[in-house]
């Protein structure tokens, strides 16, 4: 079989781990903390594509039916 | 005048609008030929129109997502035993599809994959046809008439020449596959042809029914679970349909479109391509069964539902064993379902219920965080230090 990137998947949206400083200008955004951002396991197929570890965030680009692009974030967990 | 494209985008730059509000907003612009004055006034409509449009602060959209599903939903429930078919396999439709999705079954009750094919299978029907035989299960009632011969203690197996023919099977491939799986004796006869006898390894009747009765629970080719494919011509090129699904298998199969394949099995999907795709699947799945219903629902309200089934990073029904069953508050989850069982146990814990939640401030009688319930109004006085 050959290799395909689950992140080629039609319906799987181009997830990116981010950087610290990206992160926390996100936080701010938002006035919220690490905790609070939405959370995505590690054992996901698409983290372990990407290779993520706990405690990474996630952006992740999605293509909506209503606003076109927007970002989304998942904090990586146990 | 008109202005120049180059104009426009620059215009355009950093409004704080939506991608796709801007990008429709540049082509009208061109097309219509705007003068900057035009554009500019535009684009000040725009902003105020988005900003009137956008949610309030402390509005409870959970409620409004609510109503605007429900309430189309009470009109599903009176055609709730309709089934209609995609390439005649028949799927769970109407409410009783809506529930499974927001339940968040393992397993829906009619499991259907969409198989994409790569491009030298999907142009040639011959090869899509080969393909559908490697993933649909073969078991020995497709290929042969199964005989117990009593007398001589033995299965006699008749296949027929021309489904063999037909799947691609080989008679020693199914002596290989029934000797694996029965662990009896398996010969191929030299007369007549096409014949195969099984035998159980202790000539007992016991033994001899068991066996009859197993050797049709084999899969001898094909993906098992799969009952059946259908090839359909979509467009320009053949497309597998699926009853049944088993995500991970058919992606091991060469010649399949691995960017584009799909299954209406969430669980499945959340497992094999992670959450974010469990998530579009939950979008795709449920506004189809909206849509398919005549019902028009807000693609919003659909989208807030799946995020909050996936905001943890798995799949969680809405309901006692997933959002509501989780809430944080004891008198919330109470006011939900099973109301004494969660009362007594956060007696017995000794529990402390903090009253931040809707439900348990109505619940004791107070003001709850909600529209102007969750401002409020601070007096600086002067001179007070």
């Amino acid at each position: 079989m050959k290799k395909f990137s689950l992140l080629n998947h039609e319906r799987i949206p181009m997830h990116e781990i981010m950087a610290e400083d990206e992160i926390s200008s996100v936080l701010k955004q938002y006035g919220i903390g690490k905790e609070q951002l939405p959370k995505i396991k590690v054992n996901d197929p698409v983290i372990k594509e990407i290779n993520a570890t706990v405690g990474d965030v996630v952006k992740i680009t999605r293509i909506n039916p209503t606003s076109g692009k927007s970002y989304y974030y998942r904090l990586v967990i146990e | 005048m008109a202005i120049s494209e180059a104009t426009i985008d620059s215009m355009l730059k950093d409004l704080p609008l939506p991608e796709k509000m801007v990008s429709v907003l540049r082509e009208d612009a061109i097309k219509a030929k705007v003068s900057k004055k035009e554009l500019e006034e535009i684009i000040d409509r725009l902003l105020e129109e988005y900003e009137y449009a956008c949610v309030e602060p402390c509005e409870a959209v959970g409620v409004v997502s609510a109503q605007s599903i429900g309430e189309p939903g009470t009109q599903m429930t009176m055609r709730t035993f309709h089934y209609a078919g995609v390439a005649e396999i028949n799927v769970t439709l109407g409410l009783p599809r809506l529930i499974e999705i927001v339940d968040a079954r393992k397993e829906p009750s009619t499991p259907m994959m969409t198989i994409a094919l790569e491009e030298e299978f999907s142009n040639d029907r011959d090869n899509a046809r080969k393909l559908a035989w490697e993933i649909q299960s073969s078991h020995i009632e497709h290929l042969a008439d199964v005989t117990t011969d009593m007398a001589n203690m033995q299965l006699v197996i008749d296949l027929h020449e021309k489904t063999l023919i037909q799947r691609d099977i080989g008679i020693d491939d199914i002596a290989d596959k029934l000797r694996d799986g029965l662990g009896a004796t398996v010969h191929i006869p030299e007369i007549p042809d096409n014949q195969i006898v099984v035998r159980p390894n202790e000539p007992s009747y016991r033994e001899l029914l068991q066996l009859a009765k197993k050797v049709h629970e084999i899969t001898l080719k094909g993906i098992e679970g799969i009952k059946r494919v259908v090839i359909r011509k979509e467009g320009d090129e053949y497309t597998l349909y699926t009853e049944g699904s088993k995500l991970q298998k058919v992606l091991e199969i060469e010649g399949v479109d691995a960017t584009r394949i799909y299954t209406n099995n969430i669980g499945e999907i959340y497992s094999v391509f992670g959450i974010e795709a469990a998530r579009n699947a939950i979008i795709h799945e449920a506004s189809e069964t909206l849509r398919e219903q005549g019902l028009t629902v807000d693609a919003r309200h659909i989208m807030l539902v799946a995020d909050i089934m996936t905001c943890d990073g798995e799949v969680k029904q809405i309901g006692r064993h997933g959002i509501s069953g989780e809430k944080a508050s004891v008198f919330a989850r109470a006011a939900f379902e099973v109301t004494v069982n969660h009362l007594l146990d956060a007696g017995m814990r000794g529990d402390v219920d903090q009253l931040n939640g809707v439900t348990e401030n109505i619940i004791v009688g107070q003001p709850i965080k909600l529209g102007t319930g969750n401002v409020h109004l601070l007096a600086k006085r002067h001179g007070l230090d």
